[in-house]
């Protein structure tokens, strides 16, 4: 969803300006709806992905109605993340991975590929594994009508200085190495194993086809993911 | 007195296990901090604009527009107009802005005009490159023309692997911050210690010792990581503009385009053996592109087995695909996909077994012959090859056809310069320093073992202080230098400190410090058990005064470490005929790598090493438009990594023991990166019937050599 803001399109300004004086071009489309539009945008987005946990965007966080126009400047909204309000004044275009990482200092999601391929961003919206690179912040907020998105990051999955089970499985079993991709390892494991109690190698192989990692430590994961399995059976961990 | 030689591996309570990384927690959590993750107190946020063309030169730039943007409140010029830019992604302008968004709205804005150049981004063929080719090498050992006339069988293909990208998950990048005339780096980096003078050399700074580079962890390197960058200057000059930090990371798309690609490498090749397999001779014409410049240099083929009558050229093709930087074993997955191809084939030519081929000539791989044949010997029993193999086309009926390639490598892996200061502190606390860094390896970990060994303690009584530039001088990570590295110097640096406190314990026990021992958390009379006091209590007697042990790995013979490793690999494939899916159902990579201080991430290692070796044997390559110059997929969608599912098993088996462990620690990063392509591109060749000539063994690919003569049906 970046390719249009790439600095590289500064070569064409000349043109560009031509553009302007046409009508609106994409990316200022998006400054400029916060409503159901954008929703469908990011909904077409996140359709193109297949065989991953970490897809779906909860139709329930669409908030606002049709017609309704936040920005293109920053406007108010409120998440709801790992069960704390937080109050930001962003612009309307600003992902959730960015509101988390550059306004909330929510960190543990990474921004790697930025376009929804790789899973290094998944957080746990409503229950589901979401790449939230993929949706603008203002689309799971609480903004008056709709309630906003139960929002949980990996910093929300356990308390500081103590590890969730999926967590400590991953350090037992050697599940990373650089570590990048690890969080979003972590999510998508542990939304699966939410609904999944008794996973096989098969079934974790297709649950995390969404995620990526360049180490090469997906032996490590699969392991990591069946062991965390066990040691939560019977409850969410 | 403690012995600085390793102690016996039956002796030892941590060096050898299987131990969890020492960050693991710190990533799995989410908590640590990446260069990518900081959020400095009024950080500004720095894009940059880089070339949409593949070679150009920089006519001018209009900076005006941005600067009167909202939030915008630096711009660097990194190309000056009049200079050329070499390949598309190449930088240009840097902007910083008070948030990500207005940073690239601000290098939107930003007007660049150029005067377009010709440009070269096919490497297929040197002599369709024109002037933009270079000869780097022409050898001839020996008489090959004789020898591979008097050969009774020859065989004759064509080899390569092309341009694939470094592709680190976390991008190149840093954060800089000023504090008067001294910098701090946050810089995602693979050389903490050498940066500052880099700095320093860039009038930066006034001097290297203003400059603190900080790297607790970082998102993979894989060998482009070395330098300060000509992002970490310009960052750096944000910085110093607008008197605020400034974070600076490539987006994805810049990241696969300018920021490191491993060279592509192909050859036609020419082997000649006797009947019973012997190798006789050997002629290879190659060429491949290391950018525009030529990085790279020329391989030394054929690879591992030296056949003494050969005659080798190498051209480089200069290309405008991007800047070449060591990528994992420089070189060498290109020369081992290349010879263990031509071999391969030979030994299908000779109906032989390709492992007994390898077997027959296994002298010919000099001082590590044995080393070799018990690899082999190993690799073929955890495939249960014997059984499995067959000549080459799987007969058997359907469209699925299942093969086994087998490939062999090597790599030096000597430790690099280290420094190491270990502290004791009379509360009994103990910490080791080294400006060293962790890519992911283990390296953390690696130096808490040592010391926790040495000392006789629990590794939790271990701090590890890597990561930070202000720490002892240690050597970059790259080449599999790290490990013998800080290993040797940390091992130095733990007995001279132990020494010491021995020396203030041992009037206490009534002996001389060369009697004493530490163990178990005491330190004890050897022999005596009985006679001995705490670790706390002996570092009591250290009044107010910490020791500080110093160690240091030098350049040159070291009898904790050595170098030349080995390596064996098998690969288990199915290749779909209708589809031309290849899908490996099992690699097994059997490897030496002398003393494995971590068991646990040294098989890491080689299963990521693995991995990332079904990822450029199937899917990788930087995908180049010969008319634009453009790169086609600077993107995590088509430019592939292979995810979770595209392999079924792998089997990783140490070397260890007698033979191994007495060498000393030798590094691991490298070699077993280097044979996946091999054993791959051989299983497939094996299973079909016919070579693929390239890697990645795309459908296309596999689909166009199932029209050739010889393919199974």
């Amino acid at each position: 969803m970046t390719k249009d803001d790439d600095p590289k399109a500064a070569e064409h300004s000349s043109k560009s300006e031509e553009e302007r004086k046409r009508g609106l071009r994409r990316r200022e489309f998006v400054k400029l709806v916060g409503g159901t539009g954008v929703a469908a945008t990011a909904q077409v987005l996140a359709g193109q992905k297949f065989a991953s946990a970490a897809t779906t965007i909860p139709e329930e966080a669409a908030p606002g109605s049709i017609g309704e126009v936040a920005g293109p400047g920053p406007v108010a909204m409120t998440l709801r993340i790992n069960g704390e309000v937080k109050k930001l004044t962003i612009e309307p275009r600003v992902t959730l991975l960015d509101a988390l990482r550059n306004h909330l200092d929510l960190t543990g999601a990474k921004k790697v590929c930025d376009r929804g391929t790789c899973g290094a961003c998944t957080v746990i919206v409503n229950s589901k594994p979401v790449y939230c690179c993929s949706v603008l912040a203002i689309e799971v907020a609480d903004r008056g009508r709709k309630p906003g998105a139960d929002i949980r990051t990996i910093e929300g999955i356990a308390p500081e200085g103590k590890l969730h089970a999926v967590s400590a499985a991953f350090v037992e079993n050697d599940a990373q190495q650089c570590g990048f991709c690890t969080p979003g390892f972590v999510m998508s494991c542990k939304a699966y194993l939410d609904t999944h109690k008794n996973p096989t190698i098969e079934d974790v192989k297709h649950a995390l086809g969404g995620n990526l990692c360049r180490c090469g430590t997906y032996v490590g994961v699969r392991n990591a993911v069946v062991q965390a399995a066990m040691s939560t059976k019977g409850g969410r961990a | 007195m403690a012995d600085y030689h390793w102690p016996p591996t039956d002796k030892c309570n941590l060096i050898g296990r299987r131990i969890s990384r020492l960050d693991g927690p710190w990533k799995s959590s989410g908590r640590i901090k990446y260069s990518y993750d900081l959020n400095r107190p009024n950080m500004l946020h720095g894009k940059m604009v880089f070339s949409p063309y593949a070679h150009a030169k920089v006519v001018s730039i209009d900076t005006s527009a941005a600067e009167k943007m909202p939030g915008v409140k630096a711009v660097e010029i990194m190309t000056e107009p009049g200079k050329e830019v070499f390949w598309e992604g190449h930088e240009v302008v840097a902007v910083a802005a008070e948030t990500e968004e207005q940073a690239r709205d601000a290098a939107r804005a930003i007007q660049v005009r150029y005067e377009k150049l010709p440009h070269l981004v096919s490497d297929a063929a040197p002599d369709r490159a024109g002037e933009h080719t270079k000869q780097l090498a022409e050898q001839t050992d020996g008489n090959p023309d004789q020898m591979l006339q008097q050969a009774e069988v020859v065989s004759e293909g064509e080899y390569g692997s092309p341009v694939i990208t470094h592709c680190c998950l976390e991008a190149h990048g840093q954060v800089a911050e000023w504090d008067g005339d001294d910098l701090t780096m946050y810089a995602s980096t693979q050389n903490v210690s050498g940066i500052p003078g880099e700095l320093a050399k860039a009038n930066i700074v006034t001097s290297a010792d203003k400059v603190r580079v900080l790297t607790p962890v970082m998102g993979g390197g894989f060998g482009s990581k070395f330098g300060a960058d000509t992002w970490g200057l310009a960052c750096a000059r944000l910085a110093k503009k607008a008197g605020r930090p400034v974070k600076m990371m490539l987006e994805r798309d810049q990241e696969l385009m300018a920021a490191g690609s491993r060279p592509s490498m192909y050859a036609k090749v020419k082997v000649g053996a006797k009947k019973d397999g012997t190798l006789v001779g050997w002629q290879s014409e190659s060429w491949g592109t290391g950018g525009p410049d030529a990085q790279g240099g020329a391989p030394n083929l054929p690879y591992v087995v030296r056949i003494p009558d050969r005659r080798v050229k190498h051209t480089a093709v200069l290309t405008n695909i991007g800047p070449a930087r060591a990528w994992r074993a420089p070189n060498h997955p290109q020369m081992c996909v290349i010879t263990m191809s031509a071999l391969d084939d030979l030994a299908a030519k000779l109906a032989m077994d390709p492992v007994e081929l390898l077997q027959k000539n296994i002298q010919m791989t000099g001082q590590l012959a044995k080393t070799y044949s018990a690899e082999l010997d190993k690799a073929a029993e955890l495939m249960d090859w014997k059984k499995k193999w067959h000549p080459r086309g799987d007969k058997t009926s359907g469209p699925v056809k299942k093969g086994l390639g087998v490939s062999i490598h090597t790599w030096g892996g000597a430790g690099h310069p280290s420094n190491c200061n270990c502290v004791i502190q009379p509360d009994g606390s103990v910490s080791v320093s080294l400006g060293s860094q962790d890519l992911g390896t283990g390296t953390r970990t690696v130096i808490g073992i040592i010391t926790a060994e040495t000392m006789g303690l629990p590794l939790e009584a271990v701090k590890v202080n890597i990561g930070d530039s202000k720490y002892p001088a240690d050597g970059a990570s790259g080449g599999s230098t790290t490990v013998g590295g800080v290993s040797s110097s940390t091992r130095r640096a733990a007995t001279a400190a132990l020494n010491q406190l021995m020396e203030k314990v041992a009037p206490s026990l009534s002996v001389k410090p060369e009697e004493l021992e530490a163990v178990d958390g005491d330190i004890r009379v050897k022999g005596n058990p009985n006679k001995a006091i705490s670790w706390k209590q002996a570092c009591a007697k250290l009044g107010t005064t910490p020791i500080t042990g110093v160690g240091q790995r030098q350049r040159g013979n070291d009898d904790l470490i050595s170098s030349g490793v080995g390596g064996a690999q098998m690969a288990e494939v199915s290749v779909d005929t209708e589809t031309g899916i290849v899908h490996v159902e099992k690699l097994v990579a059997v490897q030496d790598c002398g003393l494995i201080i971590d068991l646990k991430t040294a098989e890491s290692q080689v299963y990521g090493a693995c991995i990332m070796g079904i990822t450029y044997s199937l899917f990788e390559q930087k995908l180049m438009d010969e008319q634009t110059g453009r790169c086609l997929n600077a993107d995590l969608e088509f430019y592939k990594l292979a995810g979770i599912g595209d392999f079924d098993d792998i089997v990783v088996h140490m070397m260890t023991g007698q033979g191994f462990d007495e060498r000393g620690v030798i590094g691991l990063g490298e070699p077993p990166v280097i044979s996946p392509g091999a054993a791959i591109s051989n299983a497939v060749a094996n299973a079909i019937g016919v070579r693929v000539p390239t890697i990645p063994l795309t459908p296309d690919k596999v689909l166009a050599a199932l029209e050739q003569k010889g393919a199974v049906a």
